[in-house]
């Protein structure tokens, strides 16, 4: 029972992660219609960050302006390579994306170097007693930070101006821009949000493990994620993000006893397997908006 | 009619004949013997690691004319192209392994033409396989499930030690053997190098007019309007889904050439290479050399294919560039990869056609030259 507890808690802390980076995929497809292989890239630019400015500074300083200045690496990507690209078949966009991340994640990787960067967090691999179940504390932190992250930006879309030209905008861009929504600021926007998001999740992802070059692998596990849940569904990211998250864990944790022959790491074709298995039943994921074709 | 009377009017045509040739102007036909004649001529000035590099892009461009069939022409995103090379790079290794190894499967059959076929064949079944679940989807969900299919292959080759050797071991790849001269060592009138380099222009230039064909036929026409317009394509008749596995199968069979022979280059498989940057670096050639073209797709491996060699030439001419990857700061490698991702922005940007494009507005302008229109 207790190791059931503590795979959940693991799971959901995973699953929270990859909530968060399926977000900012989400923003990105709801603003623009098109797929940001890039997040891998703001992803580790944010982690790293991190990890140098920590070396000044108090960790959560540290995070705060890390996220800041990934936010603005977004902005200034949108504007250079993206903007032009505006009217361009989408899947253009999508490698010019992919593109944007080989180039930027290989500069980062410069940086993080061959060894493992310790982040300075205040976490570690401690272990906290819930119940009676040790559970890790950074899951813990990444699950609340999620929530707390998660409800803001619904609360930032609901309610505020910006929130609703950003959903007016993803509705139907001309007719946004003829009620006065400045569709330009929509994209940077959107491209800020998700590096925020990216940059968050790689902080949370190395926390206490360490950050090393091939961490960025995790961040293609979004994808998945936001095909599960439907490439247009801010909610279906983040419910898809933490099933595959609970799902992977737990094969993690009993899929060696029950299926030995599969491999140990089995847990990480999990996701893509999943993928596959819902898209043969429901093509737009579970709750993306099927597309209406005009003929 | 004489070429005398052709000349000047490069697109004068007296029979439908004419109009329907493969190389259907006096230009084409003169430039292509020129290219052709290069080619046979290259093997016997070049240096052999510089040929080898040269055979690489031919087989390469096999495979990226595989890709742009299923993307260019039939306007389906995949980034699954890994998965197939695979396919053919393990059945062809296969098939002429070691039978008396324990420690890998192998068949001992050597014949060059049986283990190119079979391994078309095996990753052609694999995308039609495929096929049936991926013609439900559509732009960029195909595009994920496609790189799905990547990360299961790379669990499978990781995990199946019988059949890939394993991560960081690997198994020696296929032996191309013709009429009983094996191509991949020196023999006594051609080096490895030449003999390679020959096999895969030939094959290049059979796979490569085989597929232009195919694009000018019904099928290629087809292809083109299930990309353009699927709905209105269905409308008019054409059956998209059947469409759509035939783009799958037969990108998968070039996909299963080309991975069979890459490997014989090196002379070694390793399981790890099929990833997601290898579907990448193909999707790269297509868009670089040019999207919907067969010719685009040769110019577009050639280039990817020789960009690392250009590139290690660089610390000789910038010299804050260092050659060595220990060192720290700026290598060779990271501005490889680097130049590889600005590359593929900057030309899409500038230019969406790519190099084809580029070689189309040379044309125009020498066609009508001293005039600009």
């Amino acid at each position: 029972m207790n190791e059931f507890v503590s795979t959940l808690v693991k799971g959901l802390g995973n699953g929270s992660i990859y909530a968060l980076l399926a977000l900012g995929f989400v923003i990105i497809y709801k603003s623009m219609r098109v797929i940001s292989f890039a997040q891998p890239a703001f992803m580790m630019v944010g982690a790293t960050l991190v990890s140098y400015l920590v070396l000044e500074m108090n960790f959560f300083v540290a995070v705060l302006v890390a996220l800041a200045l990934t936010a603005l690496l977004g902005i200034g990507v949108e504007r250079v390579a993206l903007r032009p690209m505006i009217g361009k078949p989408v899947f253009v966009v999508a490698i010019i994306t992919l593109g944007i991340d080989i180039a930027i994640r290989t500069v980062t990787n410069v940086y993080i170097g061959l060894e493992i960067r310790q982040m300075g967090d205040p976490w570690g691999l401690e272990q906290v007693e819930i119940f009676g179940v040790p559970v890790d504390q950074r899951h813990l932190a990444t699950l609340i930070t999620t929530m707390v992250v998660v409800t803001a930006l619904f609360a930032f879309f609901r309610y505020s101006r910006m929130g609703l030209a950003m959903r007016a905008a993803s509705y139907d861009q001309e007719v946004a821009l003829a009620q006065g929504v400045s569709v330009g600021w929509v994209f940077a926007l959107s491209w800020a949000i998700a590096g925020v998001l990216a940059a968050l999740a790689g902080v949370f992802l190395s926390v206490g493990v360490g950050l090393e070059q091939t961490l960025w692998l995790t961040a293609l596990k979004a994808l998945p994620v936001i095909i599960l849940g439907g490439l247009d569904s801010l909610g279906g990211a983040v419910v898809a993000g933490l099933s595959i998250g609970v799902f992977e864990a737990l094969v993690g944790t009993y899929g060696a006893d029950v299926a030995p022959f599969l491999g140990g790491d089995f847990f990480l074709v999990v996701p893509y397997l999943l993928m596959l298995l819902v898209l043969l039943v429901r093509p737009y994921g579970l709750f993306g908006a099927r597309e209406v074709e005009r003929i | 009619m004489s070429l005398l009377a052709r000349l000047g009017r490069p697109e004068l045509y007296t029979s439908y004949k004419q109009d329907m040739a493969l190389l259907n102007t006096p230009a084409k036909r003169i430039w292509t013997g020129v290219i052709v004649l290069v080619a046979l001529v290259l093997p016997f000035t070049l240096t052999d690691d510089l040929l080898i590099v040269l055979a690489t892009g031919f087989i390469a461009a096999i495979g990226a004319i595989g890709l742009n069939i299923v993307t260019g022409y039939a306007g389906q995103v995949s980034l699954g192209h890994a998965f197939f090379l695979a396919i053919g790079a393990y059945t062809a290794a296969v098939l002429s392994g070691d039978p008396d190894s324990t420690r890998l499967i192998g068949f001992g059959i050597t014949s060059l033409p049986v283990w190119l076929l079979a391994s078309g064949l095996a990753a052609g079944l694999a995308g039609l396989i495929v096929a049936p679940l991926v013609a439900r989807l559509r732009g960029l969900y195909l595009a994920i499930v496609t790189l799905g299919l990547v990360f299961i292959g790379e669990h499978i080759w990781k995990h199946w030690k019988a059949l890939t050797g394993g991560v960081g071991v690997g198994r020696p790849a296929a032996v191309p053997e013709l009429f009983g001269i094996n191509l991949a060592v020196d023999g006594p009138s051609y080096t490895r190098a030449q003999k390679l380099y020959l096999l895969a222009f030939v094959l290049l230039v059979i796979f490569g007019v085989l597929a232009r064909n195919l694009v000018r036929s019904r099928t290629g026409r087809a292809l083109a309007a299930v990309r353009d317009r699927d709905i209105a394509a269905e409308v008019i008749g054409v059956d998209v889904t059947r469409y759509k596995m035939v783009a799958f199968a037969v990108s998968s069979f070039y996909a299963g050439i080309a991975g069979s022979l890459l490997y014989v280059m090196i002379g070694f498989i390793e399981p790890s290479s099929f990833n997601l940057g290898l579907s990448v670096q193909y999707i790269a050639m297509i868009l670089i050399g040019g999207v919907a073209t067969i010719s685009g797709s040769i110019m577009g491996a050639l280039f990817i294919t020789l960009l690392p060699r250009l590139t290690r030439e660089l610390p000789a001419v910038l010299p804050f560039i260092s050659g060595s990857a220990t060192t720290g700061g700026l290598t060779v490698f990271t501005v490889e990869t680097v130049l590889y991702g600005l590359l593929i922005i900057v030309f899409l940007i500038f230019e969406p056609r790519g190099l084809y494009g580029i070689w189309v507005r040379i044309r125009n302008y020498w066609k009508s030259w001293p005039f600009s229109h």
